[in-house]
């Protein structure tokens, strides 16, 4: 038998101070006037850049819902001369990737350029962007897509619990349905629509920008320029805030499947709070990822009764939540309910004690400059923090906001957040005793 | 639209590092170097000093496929298995550990290969290789980690498998397509094999596959090669190495000389496809050839709008949602070919077969276009620009060649092998692959279907 060990462990976890990511940010304004957020890294010939616009597919307007999803998935089907074949093998000819997305606060475009392509590149990005064929046979060929993937959702049990679980939480609201709308909405939607939604989401007055890797200042800023000057100044006004209306309790989605699928949730914290870090702190040790949480340690390893669970904040831009998911066999998901309702209450009543405070904290601390690693993921952080409104130097004081909550603090801030009397759950699939 | 069918700083040195005259450090390029230990662990280091980070992964040359008959899912389930105790850590420390230093950790079971990796800073590199020695030869197993754990592994294959009918169908069609080999087994287990999975039956895959000679360390990140070589040789060097490790000798398919056909109907189906896969030569070492003309083939074929079978089915005849051809060949056995053709409503199953034998038909008779052949080429030249940005991707793929029966002087010769492809070779090779007496055709269908 083969045996060899170290015994120091103990030694090398009294963890020294974490890391300082090291990430130069320029905030630059182009001759017209944009602003971007531009880190300059010339070690590998080529660019990330993202665009994103605030409103995103809760813009759709009524009786319009998928418009905006549908109209983001046109954009490299063809521009000026070029139809939807001809464009991507523009793309390909290049080597660039541009990817188009929707999301409930967002539309975003997510671009990569190798530098000696860059003026092609992004020619080709600007008339994706701002002239759109949006021709007839592009819109049925892939409204046709887009029906298909609805009709799977309605036949899967995540996407059906997701689809029962946003009703009940914003109803009317575009939170309340999914944003590739319905196949009677999608059906229905017309050129001028997508015409539309383009207008309304794609405007000078709610974009961010994004661009990391090999490019400088003056060269990003000419870019911006030549890529947005042609979009409208402003487009449609933002939706109103919605408040969660969530019925505490089970409602069971009846559905044939051998596992169900359980989402829960309530009402949760604004990202601007000043308490938010300490939510955060807070939802890690009941729920983060990875396998140190709270619900992971009972519901799974003490238990088995799931192969995974988690929970989270989700503060959105016109509505915050306490979410978490989780999936069991039929005849174990009332089992894993009930752990996590007493897990919910433990926490709210008793708070979290100083060690798992230090503990989360050392985590989060640093795991933290981890991410910086890469012109993509670096350029797809610095979109989120301007779209979130944070600081310019928020990287540098994030650690310092999670380091300065304090165990008085973080019990107070549970109270307010954990609502064990308010916590709903949406089950799909057959389960058994609910 | 893309549309796809759903299917998830130095370490100062405590102690003088033995440095042996035979643990050469080779350097390949200015990011990859390799060297061995004595005991025959391999170790691949990739830098990138960009970011103070380092990811930390060990891949043993063990998969499902290595598993016996009627333990499936053993491998995987080991794989759960060794974040429990160990004779110096409790269950669960080792990623408390992990995340404690602020990493984050995981691991991935396939049918060539097991891996376990940490994302930690990089002064916390040497935490990482004593502790993943330490479990590489150490676990200490309950009968109580084997009930629970089990539990987890059966909800595992309810998310994965029993609650997703594309699955369930990929699982039969995989069964049907491999008469002889383990890759018909799923790497999850079959249900009722994994339900009666015991104590003895991970012990004994673990002291059969967990030895040094039989795993390759992966380093990549803000690390230099001489660094790793120190802290390698501190805490894998004076693991012994399993001196009984046969081989990787799999039973191998025989000749096919049936096509084989499926219909799998499940209600929870909205969207009926069909799905062809051919048995394929995988790369093997010093003869990747056939292999990068097959990739060629399949991207020509059927990757992305202007592919082949896009052309037809969706732009022209408008009766396919969605088509597409792939091929894997980063395999230690051989591999698969595949065709999928999703159609329109009112198209049937029946028809939409026909098309994809029409389409291949005529893409076999068709001269290839030489403007694509360079397009796929040159992206292919732009996504290794592309692939230096993330190293965690390129320690990924090093390790699944590794463990898959190739060098890295196969992994760096790659691109020039693809880039001398020409047309002839990839309709050679298209021609020997695309035989139906060595291919499942299945059907995916509502049961609604069926009928028509």
């Amino acid at each position: 038998m083969k045996r060899f060990f170290l015994s120091v462990l103990t030694v090398v976890t009294l963890v020294a101070a974490p890391l300082r990511a090291d990430v130069d940010i320029q905030e630059i304004s182009s001759p017209m006037g944009f602003k971007a957020w531009l880190v300059e890294d010339h070690t590998h010939p080529f660019m990330a850049l993202r665009i994103g616009f605030k409103g995103g597919a809760s813009l759709d307007r009524p009786e319009k819902r998928g418009a905006v999803s549908l109209m983001m998935a046109l954009l490299e089907e063809g521009t000026g001369d070029l139809d939807a074949r001809e464009f991507a093998r523009e793309v390909d000819e290049l080597a660039a990737s541009f990817s188009f997305d929707a999301s409930g606060d967002s539309v975003s475009i997510s671009a990569r350029m190798l530098s000696e392509n860059r003026d092609a590149a992004i020619a080709l990005l600007k008339g994706a962007l701002t002239a759109p064929s949006f021709e007839q046979s592009a819109i049925d060929r892939v409204r046709g897509q887009v029906v298909s993937i609805i009709g799977s959702d309605l036949k899967d049990p995540d996407a059906i619990a997701r689809t029962a679980f946003n009703a009940a939480a914003f109803g009317d609201h575009p939170y309340g349905s999914a944003l590739e709308g319905t196949l009677e909405s999608v059906g229905a939607l017309t050129r001028e629509d997508i015409l539309n939604a383009h207008r309304d989401t794609m405007a000078r007055d709610r974009v961010f920008i994004s661009a990391v890797g090999d490019i400088t200042a003056d060269e990003l800023g000419a870019l911006i320029d030549d890529l947005l000057a042609d979009l409208p100044e402003t487009g449609a006004a933002m939706p109103e805030r919605v408040e969660v209306a969530l019925e505490p309790g089970v409602t069971v989605v009846e559905y044939d499947t051998p596992q169900s699928v359980a989402l829960f949730g309530h009402r949760g914290i604004k990202r601007d709070d000043p308490d938010f870090f300490a939510a955060f702190i807070a939802s890690t040790i009941l729920g983060g990822g990875g396998f140190e949480s709270r619900l992971m340690d009972e519901v799974r390893d003490k238990r088995g009764l799931t192969y995974g669970v988690y929970s989270y904040l989700s503060p959105r831009e016109h509505a915050e939540m306490v979410l978490g998911q989780v999936a069991s066999a039929n005849d174990r998901i009332g089992a894993a309910i009930e752990v996590i309702k007493d897990e919910w209450a433990r926490i709210a009543n008793e708070g979290v004690t100083q060690e798992e405070l230090d503990a989360t904290k050392t985590y989060l601390t640093g795991a933290y400059p981890l991410r910086f690693d890469g012109n993509a993921p670096i350029a797809r952080i610095l979109m989120g923090m301007q779209m979130g409104e944070l600081p310019i130097d928020y990287i540098n004081t994030r650690n310092d906001k999670v380091n300065e909550v304090t165990l008085e603090h973080i019990n107070r801030v549970i109270k307010e957040v954990y609502l064990p009397d308010e916590l709903h759950f949406t089950v799909v699939g057959k389960p058994d005793g609910l | 639209m893309r549309f796809g069918l759903r299917m998830a700083g130095p370490v100062l040195a405590l102690l003088a590092a033995p440095i042996s005259a035979f643990a050469e450090i080779t350097r390949f390029d200015e990011q990859v170097s390799t060297f061995d230990l004595d005991n025959g662990m391999e170790v691949v280091v990739i830098e990138d000093h960009r970011a103070p980070v380092v990811v930390h992964m060990m891949w043993y040359r063990a998969g499902s496929a290595d598993e016996q008959p009627g333990v499936s899912g053993v491998a995987h389930f080991l794989e759960h298995l060794l974040f429990k105790a160990t004779d110096n850590m409790e269950a669960g420390e080792f990623s408390k550990t992990v995340a404690a230093n602020g990493g984050s950790d995981n691991a991935f079971t396939s049918y060539d290969y097991t891996a376990y990796f940490q994302r930690v800073a990089s002064d916390r590199l040497e935490l990482m290789m004593q502790m993943e020695a330490d479990r590489m030869v150490n676990l200490r197993l309950t009968e109580a980690d084997i009930l629970t754990e089990r539990e987890v592994i059966i909800e595992e294959r309810n998310q994965r498998t029993e609650n997703d009918p594309n699955a369930l169908f990929g699982e039969q069609a995989s069964a049907a397509l491999y008469m002889n080999h383990r890759y018909g087994v799923p790497v999850i287990g079959w249900r009722h094999e994994m339900e009666t999975l015991e104590l003895p039956d991970t012990l004994e895959y673990y002291e059969q596959f967990y030895a040094p000679n039989n795993a390759i360390l992966i380093v990549a990140g803000d690390v230099t090669p001489q660094e790793v070589k120190e802290m390698a040789e501190r805490h894998y060097g004076p693991l012994k190495a399993n001196p009984d490790l046969e081989p990787r000798a799999r039973p191998q398919e025989p000749v096919h000389n049936v096509e084989r056909r499926l219909v799998f109907e499940d209600p929870r189906v909205s969207q009926p496809y069909v799905r062809r896969s051919y048995l394929a030569p995988e790369r093997d070492s010093e003869d990747q050839k056939t292999a990068a003309a097959l990739m060629l083939g399949a991207n020509l074929l059927g990757d992305g709008q202007t592919s082949f079978m896009t052309q037809k089915l969706q732009f022209e005849d408008k009766t396919a949602v969605f088509a597409t051809a792939y091929y894997r060949g980063t395999s230690l056995d051989d591999t698969s070919f595949t065709t999928i053709v999703v159609p329109v409503p009112g198209v049937s199953l029946s028809e939409a077969e026909a098309q994809m034998d029409a389409v291949l038909e005529e893409f076999m008779e068709t001269p290839i276009d030489q403007a694509h052949l360079a397009r796929i080429k040159s992206q292919m030249r732009a996504s290794r620009i592309y692939a230096k940005d993330n190293v965690q991707g390129l320690a990924n793929s090093y390790g699944r060649a590794l463990t898959s029966g190739l060098t890295i002087a196969d992994i760096l010769a790659w691109p020039d092998v693809v880039e001398n492809i020409t047309e002839e070779d990839i309709k050679t090779a298209m021609r020997t692959v695309l035989n139906n007496k060595s291919s499942v055709t299945g059907w995916l269908t509502s049961g609604r279907e069926a009928a028509q």
